[in-house]
Order: structure tokens, then sequence, then C-alpha cells
């Protein structure tokens, strides 16, 4: 159970620093993504401390081998950058930028109860089942690992 | 405020980057978390109960930081329903599609160094940009 125990920990802290750092204000993302307009680099500031910290505990975990709380660390490795991959990550930003919200910040603003928020991550989860699940997409293209080439 | 704003946000990334550093370090996990949001909705054999508490702290600590009064969660943007749920669409199958998000990829991946990663986020970025430049300023900001 310490597992389960550590993924609410880091549900929390994750949660608090996206509401705080102000990640659940679409206005924000907006703001950051307006570079020809008036721009609000606050979200930068952000950025750029989230991936620090991450690298650092990145750089202080993987060397000991395997986790505190589980067998093995699952970390991707694929290296390929393909048109699958681009053409999700472009579509995610047209989503994004349209909406103001990712899938994190969406979910966390479930909490304040308003309508946007709902909307868009019911209309996130049905897009995630149309493509995991849907006939639009060959099985080709889903994410399901190739073999090391 | 803008400089209270900034000192929030750097504060925000720190946790952001703490919560997805301890998930790695306890749980050996990457915090994307369009991938588990999809475990959760789309249940695969196991692993489910770490991802649905996973979320659910993310909103119990979202909310408690709105509540403390130190963050904000508010939409404040003109978005139609139909704009919306065509949005949200596309984050969701767009993150499929593209083995993640903004987490998973801006922010995980980024700071691992991942070239499949940073390719990812410089995308979403660039045809985010592109969007809001359409909406902001041909569209007059709303839609």
């Amino acid at each position: 159970m310490k597992n389960i125990a550590a993924a609410l920990i880091s549900g929390l802290l994750f949660g608090g620093g996206l509401t705080l750092g102000g990640m659940t204000q679409p206005s924000r993302i907006v703001g950051v993504m307006d570079v020809t307009g008036v721009w609000d680099p606050t979200l930068v500031f952000l950025f750029l401390a989230a991936v620090g910290t991450y690298h650092v505990i990145y750089r202080l975990a993987v060397p000991r081998g395997k986790p505190l709380f589980a067998t093995n660390f699952e970390i991707p490795t694929r290296k390929d950058i393909n048109p699958t991959l681009l053409s999700g990550a472009a579509l995610f930003g047209v989503g994004w930028a349209l909406s103001g919200y990712c899938p994190g910040p969406a979910v966390v603003s479930l909490g304040s109860g308003q309508a946007q928020a709902i909307v868009v991550v019911v209309a996130i989860a049905a897009g995630m089942a149309l493509f995991d699940l849907g006939p639009l997409v060959p099985r080709g293209l889903r994410n399901i690992p190739k073999k090391a080439t | 405020m803008a400089e209270f704003s900034v000192i929030n946000s750097l504060l925000g990334g720190v946790l952001i980057g703490l919560g997805g550093g301890l998930l790695l370090l306890f749980n050996g996990r990457i915090a994307g978390i369009s991938g588990i949001m999809a475990g959760v909705v789309l249940p695969r054999a196991g692993e489910w109960l770490w991802r649905a508490v996973f979320l659910i702290g993310l909103v119990i600590g979202g909310f408690a930081a709105s509540w403390s009064a130190v963050g904000v969660i508010s939409f404040g943007l003109e978005r139609s329903m139909p704009t919306l749920i065509v949005a949200g669409l596309l984050v969701g199958f767009g993150a499929r599609m593209g083995s993640g998000c903004t987490s998973g990829h801006g922010m995980c991946g980024v700071a691992r160094l991942s070239k499949r990663s940073i390719a990812a986020t410089g995308t979403f970025f660039l045809t985010g940009i592109a969007t809001v430049y359409i909406v902001n300023h041909l569209l007059g900001g709303s839609l």
C-alpha cells in the first residue's frame, strides 16, 4: 500500500502546484502563448522550475537502480521522432490553446465544479477513447511500442 | 501583483516537479497525466488503483490550494461549449496519439532530455501559439 500512499502524496503536490502556479487559469495559458499580443510570461517560470526540480530528482533517483516502493523504473525508452508523435502533439497543441486546458489542470479544475472544466474533462476522456478504442485509428498507429530496432 | 504571480509560479513549478519526482523515486513511474487518466478511463489489467488515487490527490491538492487563497481556479476565457468539446477531444486524442501531454513530455520528458519529448513539446507549443494567434488576433478573442 506504500505505493498507493506515494501516488496520493504525489497527486496532492502536483495538483497544489498546478493551482498555485497558475495552470488552472486558462486565460494565463492563452496569455503565455499570445506571443504577438500582450504576452504574459508568468507560466514560463513555472515551466522552468518544474523541469529543473524534476531533473534534479530524476538524476538522484535513477542511479539508485530501483524505486523505493516498486521493483523497477518504468521510463520510456523510445527514441524515434515519427509522424504519429508529431501529429498527435500538433493536435494536442490546438486543443490546449482553444480551451486553455491540458489534462492535469482540467482534472484539478473539476474541484471548483465549473462547467467548462467538466465539459473539457469529459471531452478529453472521449478523445482518448476515440484514439485507443475507436475505429478511426489503424491498429498500427496506436501506442503499442514497436520492437527495438 | 506581477511579481507575486512570478513567485507563485516558481513555487508552483517546484511543487509540480516535486510531485512528479516523488512518483518516480517512490513508484518508478512517469507522472504523465494523460497516460494516468487513460489508465483510469480505459482500465487495463492492474495498475488502476494508484492512477485513480493520484487523480483524486490532484483534485484535492488543487482545491486545497485554491481554498487557501494562494491559488486560483478560474476559467477567464470566452469560449462556447461546442468549442470546448472540440478542444477537449483534440487534447485527449492528440495526447494519446502523441504518447503524452504537458506533464509527461513537457516536464518529465524535457527534464530527462528525451529527444522525442523535446520534439513533442516544441510541436504542441508551436501549434498552440498559432492557434492563439488565430483566435486572439484574427477572430477577436472569443470562439
